[in-house]
C-alpha cells in the first residue's frame, strides 16, 4: 500500500521536524556509513582462537572432536551414528569440501537438502566465531539450510583456519571474498534448546538435538 | 539569617554552613532522626541551620504527575536553601528529588534550571555526605548486636548510596552487619503506591520482611524513613521482634528511644 | 487481542493469590535474573557495549526514514518485497492478502510480538487459515487460549503440571496418549507434534529482532530452531516488524547482539541467530520463493522526538520485567495486553489508550531497577511519570487522590501553616498512641490502604520543626 508508505514516512519526518527527506549531503554521508561499515567495540578474547572457540561451544553442549586431517572424518561420523543408535543413513551437503570423504560402504549417503525423517546431516561451514563458539553457515546449493535444522543430529566439518575472532570478522571475510548475502546466514551455537517449561533448560527443541563439530587441524 | 544556639560556640571557628532539609516524614513522624542528623553533622565540623520555610521536597506532587505544584514547592526549597554551603537530607529519596529531578523540573525555564542545578550540585543525602564529603572516620559510638541494611531504591539508583552506610556502620565497635538477600530490591513503599495498590505492596513488603528475618539480625537499618515505616509496620503486623531504626540514629548513638512502631524502650536502654 | 488492562487491579489481586502462578514466577529469580547477572559479570565491556548500542539506536532513530528506505531498497534488490502498514488493520490485510494469493491453508509462526500486537492469529483464523504457533512457549499458550505473559517467555506463568495437562488433552488426536510429566518428555512430544506442521506449512511468518539497512536483511535471535524451520520450509516467508527495528549495518547488529542475549536470558549468544535476505537464490535446494517484510508503524512514529522517544530504543529483551518486583508478583496477564512489565506499562497505554490502561503507569514504585538493567538505558520511570502527568492534566486521576494531593501541596507551600496544622495532627496521634500504650495503629481513618497490610507506626510526638523552634526560642530567651 503505497499510501501507507507515504503516510509512515511523512509521520516520521513530521515527528523529526523535517519537511521532507534528509538533505542530500547528509544522505550521502549516511550512504557512506552503509557502504563502509566500521566495527564498534569488540570484547577482548585470548590469543588462542581455537581453544577459546572450543571452550565456548562446549560450554553450551556443543561437542568438538579434533582430528589431524579430513581423512579421519568418516570414522568420527561412523562412531557418532553408532553411539547414538542413529542407523546407517546420513545426508551430506553437496559441498566440494566434503566431496572426497571416504564413507564406509555400510552407510547410505545421500547428497541433497534435508527431508523430514533424516536423522543425521554432515555439512561444512563458512567460518566459526571464537568469541561466541558459533558456526557460521551460508545457504547455497552446496549448503542447503534444511540440513542445519531438520535432522536430529548435525555434524559440521570445520577447519581450524576457518575460526575468526569476532562476529564482525565474518562480515569482513564475506566482503573480502566478495560474498553477497545469501538467503540465510546462520550463526549456530550449540544444539537447539528451550527453557519454556519452568525455566528448565532442555536440549533438542525443534532444531537438532546434538551439534558435533569435527575440527580439522591446519 | 537564622542561627541556632547549639552551634553558637563554634562561631569562632570557620565551618561549613549546612542547611538541614528535614523531610516531611522525619519532621512529622520521627524527629529523633533529625536530631541525630544535627549531631552527626555538627560532630563532622558543620554549622547546622534549619531553614524555616521548608516542608516537603515536592516528590508526592511530582510522582503524581502534578508538575506545577511540584515546581512551586521546588522553588520554595531552592530559595530557602541556596544561601547555604550544602543542603543535607536524611533521606535518599528527598535528596534524589532535589539533586536529580529539580533541574529536570525546570527544563524549560533557564533561570530556575540554573538555580536548581546550582543547588543540586551542593545537595546530599546525609550518610553519603558524612562519608564522601566530610570524610568522617570515627563515630565514637559502640553498639552490640546484629543489624541488616535495606538499600532504598532512590538512594541506591539515583545517588549511588551503597558502600557509605556500610562503611560507617563498620566503625561502630561491637556491631555485626549481616547482608540480606535482595537488599537492593524494592520494599514496596513507593510513596502513594503502597496505598493505591495495597495488595501488591503487601506482597513486596512481606518478601522484604522474610529476607530480613532470614538474616536473624536483631535490627533493621536504612536511610529512608518511608521504607522504614513501611517495613516496620509489616514487621509489627507479622508479630516479629526485629527492631527498626533509621541508620542516622544508630550512627549518632541516639537509640535511647523506642524503635519505629514500638512504645517500649529497647532492652538495656536507660 | 482486546485489552483487559482496565481490569488491572482485580487481575493483580487474583494473581497474587494464585499458587500456580506464584510458583511459576518464582523461577524467574533463579532463571533469568541470576543468569543475566552472571553473564554481565563475565563481560568487562558490558557497560561500554550498552552505551555503544544506545548510540547506534539513537543515531538510527534520528534518521529513521533514511534507513527504512535504504532497507527497503536492498530487500527489493535481493528479490524480496516490502509492505508498509500504518495500522494493525492494514498489516493484517497485507498478510491475509499474501496468504490468499499463495493459496495457503496452513501458516506456521515463529514468535513475533508485532504479530501479537496486530492480533494476526485472530485475523488468520477468521479468514479460514490454520495458524500454528511453533515457539514452545507460544504453542503452549495457543493451546491454553491465553495471551502471552512475557515478551520472550510467553508461557512463563505456566507450571510443568499445567503443561502436562494441556499436552495430554490436545495431543491425543495425534496419537499421543501417555501423560508426559517431565521436561524432556514434554519437549520431545511437542517436537514430534510440530514437526508435521512445519513440513506441511504453506506460509511461515516470523518476527524480526533487527532489520539491517546495509543488506536488506531481517534477523531473528532464537534457541529452539522453530523460527528457522518457519522461514525455510514453506514456499512463502513473511516477516512482521516494527519500524524501529532497523539498524544501519551488520557491524551494528553485532554490537546489539552482544547485549541482547545476555540481557534476555544470560546467554552470550542464542543458539540460532539468523540473517534472512530475500527468497531462495536461483540454484538453492531449499528456501521460500517469496520473501515479504511488513513494516508496522502503529504509533511508533508519534513517539519520535517526544517524551517517549527513548522507548523506541527497546530491543525487546525482557530484562525490565524480569527484574521488576511488581511484575514478579503479579505476572504478565494483569497488564491486560501483549506488552507487559515496565516496558508494557509505557507501551500499552500509548498503544491502546491511557483511559484503557490507566493503572499501568501507576502500579509502579519508580524503584528504577528496570532502567538499571535495560541494555538501552531506557528511562522507564521517567516515562511512567510522564504518563502520570498526562493523566493528571487530563483529569484522569481519581477525585479523592486529586483532593488529597491538592491539600498536601496547599499546606506544603505554606510552611508555617503546614507546621501548625500537621504539627498539631501528629502530636495528637502521638498522644493517642501513648495513651493506649502502643507505638502503632492497627487501624487508621483514611489510611485503610496502609493498615490493611501493615501497622502504622505512631508519630514520636511534636514535630521536629516545632521542637527546633522551641529549643531556639528557649536558648534565645
Amino acid at each position: 500500500m503505497s499510501d501507507a508508505r507515504e503516510q509512515v514516512l511523512a509521520n516520521i519526518r513530521g515527528a523529526l521536524n523535517r519537511e521532507g527527506p534528509l538533505p542530500d549531503s547528509i544522505a550521502r554521508s549516511l550512504q557512506g556509513r552503509l557502504s563502509r561499515p566500521r566495527a564498534n567495540l569488540k570484547p577482548a578474547i585470548g590469543d588462542d582462537l581455537t581453544a577459546y572457540f572450543i571452550e565456548k561451544l562446549e560450554s553450551v553442549s556443543g561437542k568438538v572432536t579434533r582430528v589431524a586431517s579430513i581423512d579421519e572424518v568418516a570414522a568420527v561420523v561412523a562412531r557418532h551414528l553408532e553411539r547414538f543408535d542413529l542407523g546407517d543413513a546420513l545426508v551430506v551437503a553437496p559441498d566440494p569440501a566434503l566431496q572426497g570423504i571416504p564413507w564406509s560402504n555400510r552407510l547410505r549417503v545421500e547428497r541433497r537438502a534435508a527431508a523430514g525423517g533424516d536423522r543425521l546431516s554432515v555439512t561444512g561451514a563458512y567460518a566459526a566465531v571464537a568469541e561466541t563458539g558459533s558456526l557460521v553457515l551460508l545457504s547455497s546449493p552446496e549448503s542447503p539450510t534444511t540440513l542445519n535444522f531438520l535432522p536430529d543430529d548435525h555434524l559440521i566439518v570445520l577447519h581450524e583456519s576457518q575460526i575468526v575472532p569476532h562476529i564482525e570478522d565474518v562480515w569482513v571475510r564475506m566482503r573480502r571474498d566478495k560474498q553477497a548475502m545469501p538467503r540465510t546466514v546462520n550463526f549456530i551455537t550449540g544444539p537447539s534448546k528451550t527453557a519454556d517449561v519452568e525455566q528448565t533448560i532442555q536440549e533438542g527443541a525443534h532444531g537438532p538435538r546434538r551439534l558435533h563439530v569435527i575440527l580439522v587441524a591446519d | 539569617m537564622t542561627s541556632d544556639a547549639t552551634s553558637s560556640s563554634r562561631n569562632d571557628t570557620p565551618s561549613i554552613r549546612v542547611g538541614l532539609f528535614v523531610t516531611c516524614l522525619v519532621d512529622l513522624m520521627r524527629p529523633n532522626v533529625g536530631f541525630a542528623a544535627v549531631k552527626l553533622l555538627e560532630n563532622a565540623g558543620c554549622r547546622v541551620e534549619v531553614p524555616e520555610l521548608q516542608s516537603c521536597c515536592g516528590q508526592p506532587a511530582y510522582n503524581s504527575g502534578d508538575f506545577s505544584d511540584s515546581q512551586r514547592i521546588a522553588r520554595q526549597v531552592i530559595a530557602a536553601f541556596e544561601p547555604y554551603d550544602y543542603l543535607v537530607a536524611p533521606s535518599g529519596s528527598c535528596a534524589g528529588m532535589i539533586k536529580e529531578h529539580y533541574p529536570q523540573l525546570f527544563a524549560t525555564d533557564a533561570g530556575w534550571r540554573n538555580r536548581a542545578q546550582q543547588l543540586a550540585g551542593r545537595s546530599y543525602e546525609l550518610v553519603s555526605f558524612l562519608h564522601d564529603v566530610r570524610g568522617v572516620a570515627e563515630l565514637g559510638v559502640a553498639r552490640t548486636g546484629s543489624v541488616t541494611y535495606h538499600d532504598s531504591c532512590s538512594g541506591l539508583r539515583e545517588l549511588g548510596i551503597h558502600g557509605q552506610p556500610r562503611a560507617l556502620l563498620g566503625k561502630i565497635s561491637g556491631l555485626e552487619l549481616r547482608e540480606m538477600t535482595d537488599s537492593n530490591v524494592c520494599c514496596g513503599f513507593g510513596g502513594t503506591f503502597c496505598i493505591k495498590y495495597p495488595k501488591i505492596s503487601e506482597h513486596l513488603v512481606s518478601n522484604k520482611v522474610a529476607d530480613i528475618a532470614d538474616t536473624g539480625a536483631d535490627t533493621l537499618l536504612g536511610g529512608d524513613l518511608g521504607c522504614l515505616l513501611n517495613i516496620a509496620g509489616r514487621i509489627k503486623r507479622e508479630g516479629r521482634a526485629t527492631k527498626v531504626y533509621h541508620v542516622a540514629e544508630v550512627l549518632a548513638g541516639m537509640t535511647d528511644v523506642p524503635a519505629i512502631g514500638d512504645a517500649e524502650l529497647p532492652d538495656g536502654a536507660t | 487481542m482486546k485489552p483487559t488492562s482496565s481490569q488491572f487491579k482485580k487481575s493483580a489481586r487474583v494473581a497474587l493469590v494464585d499458587p500456580d502462578l506464584q510458583r511459576a514466577m518464582g523461577f524467574i529469580k533463579t532463571g533469568f535474573v541470576e543468569k543475566r547477572r552472571a553473564a554481565v559479570e563475565r563481560l568487562p565491556e558490558f557497560d561500554a557495549l550498552r552505551r555503544s548500542a544506545r548510540g547506534i539506536k539513537e543515531h538510527t532513530l534520528q534518521n529513521l526514514d533514511f534507513y527504512l528506505e535504504a532497507f527497503e531498497e536492498r530487500v527489493i534488490a535481493n528479490g524480496g518485497q516490502v509492505h508498509w502498514a500504518n495500522t494493525p488493520q492494514q498489516a493484517c490485510d497485507i498478510v491475509l492478502g499474501i496468504c490468499r494469493r499463495a493459496g495457503a491453508k496452513r501458516v506456521t509462526k515463529g514468535k513475533s510480538m508485532v504479530g501479537e500486537e496486530i492480533a494476526i492469529n485472530e485475523a488468520l483464523e477468521g479468514a479460514g487459515f490454520e495458524a500454528i504457533e511453533t515457539d514452545l512457549g507460544e504453542y503452549i499458550i495457543q493451546l491454553a487460549e491465553e495471551p502471552p505473559s512475557h515478551i520472550i517467555a510467553p508461557a512463563v506463568h505456566k507450571t510443568k503440571s499445567q503443561i502436562t495437562e494441556l499436552f495430554h488433552k490436545h495431543h491425543a488426536r495425534y496419537g499421543y496418549t501417555e501423560r508426559q510429566t517431565e521436561v524432556p518428555g514434554l519437549v520431545d512430544e511437542a517436537r514430534q507434534v510440530l514437526r508435521g506442521k512445519f513440513l506441511s506449512a504453506d506460509v511461515g511468518i516470523t518476527g524480526a529482532n533487527f532489520l539491517v539497512a546495509e543488506t536488506g536483511s531481517t534477523v531473528i535471535v532464537t534457541n529452539e530452531g522453530n523460527g528457522d524451520l518457519t522461514n525455510t520450509l514453506p514456499p512463502v516467508h513473511i516477516v512482521t516488524a516494527g519500524i524501529e527495528k532497523v539498524v544501519p549495518t551488520r557491524e551494528d547488529v553485532s554490537t546489539l547482539l552482544r547485549v541482547l542475549a545476555r540481557s534476555a536470558t544470560g546467554q552470550e549468544m542464542s543458539v540460532y541467530t539468523t540473517f534472512s535476505t530475500g527468497p531462495r537464490r536461483q540454484n538453492d535446494l531449499d528456501g521460500p520463493t517469496e520473501f515479504h517484510v511488513v513494516l508496522l508503524d502503529n504509533g511508533r512514529s508519534q513517539m519520535l522526538g517526544n517524551e517517549f522517544h527513548a522507548m523506541l530504543r527497546c530491543i525487546r529483551c525482557g530484562a525490565c520485567m524480569n527484574h521488576c518486583p511488581v511484575y514478579q508478583g503479579i505476572g504478565g496477564h494483569a497488564y491486560g495486553w501483549v506488552y507487559v512489565g515496565p516496558m508494557g506499562a509505557v507501551l500499552t497505554p500509548l498503544m491502546v489508550g491511557l483511559d484503557q490502561a490507566g493503572d499501568l503507569p501507576n502500579a509502579c514504585t519508580l524503584n528504577g531497577r528496570c532502567q538499571e538493567v535495560c541494555p538501552m538505558g531506557i528511562e522507564l520511570p521517567a516515562m511512567l511519570r510522564q504518563l502520570r502527568r498526562r493523566q493528571y492534566q487530563n483529569r484522569q486521576t481519581s477525585a479523592v487522590s486529586r483532593m488529597a494531593l491538592a491539600a498536601w501541596s496547599f499546606l506544603a507551600r505554606r510552611p508555617r501553616l503546614y507546621r501548625r496544622v500537621l504539627g498539631a495532627a501528629v502530636a495528637s496521634l502521638a498522644w493517642l498512641a501513648r495513651v493506649r500504650g502502643r507505638g502503632r495503629f492497627r487501624h487508621m481513618l483514611f489510611a485503610g490502604g496502609w493498615t490493611c497490610a501493615r501497622d502504622l507506626p505512631a508519630p514520636q510526638g511534636a514535630s521536629f520543626q516545632n521542637q527546633w523552634r522551641k529549643r531556639r526560642q528557649g536558648n534565645q530567651s
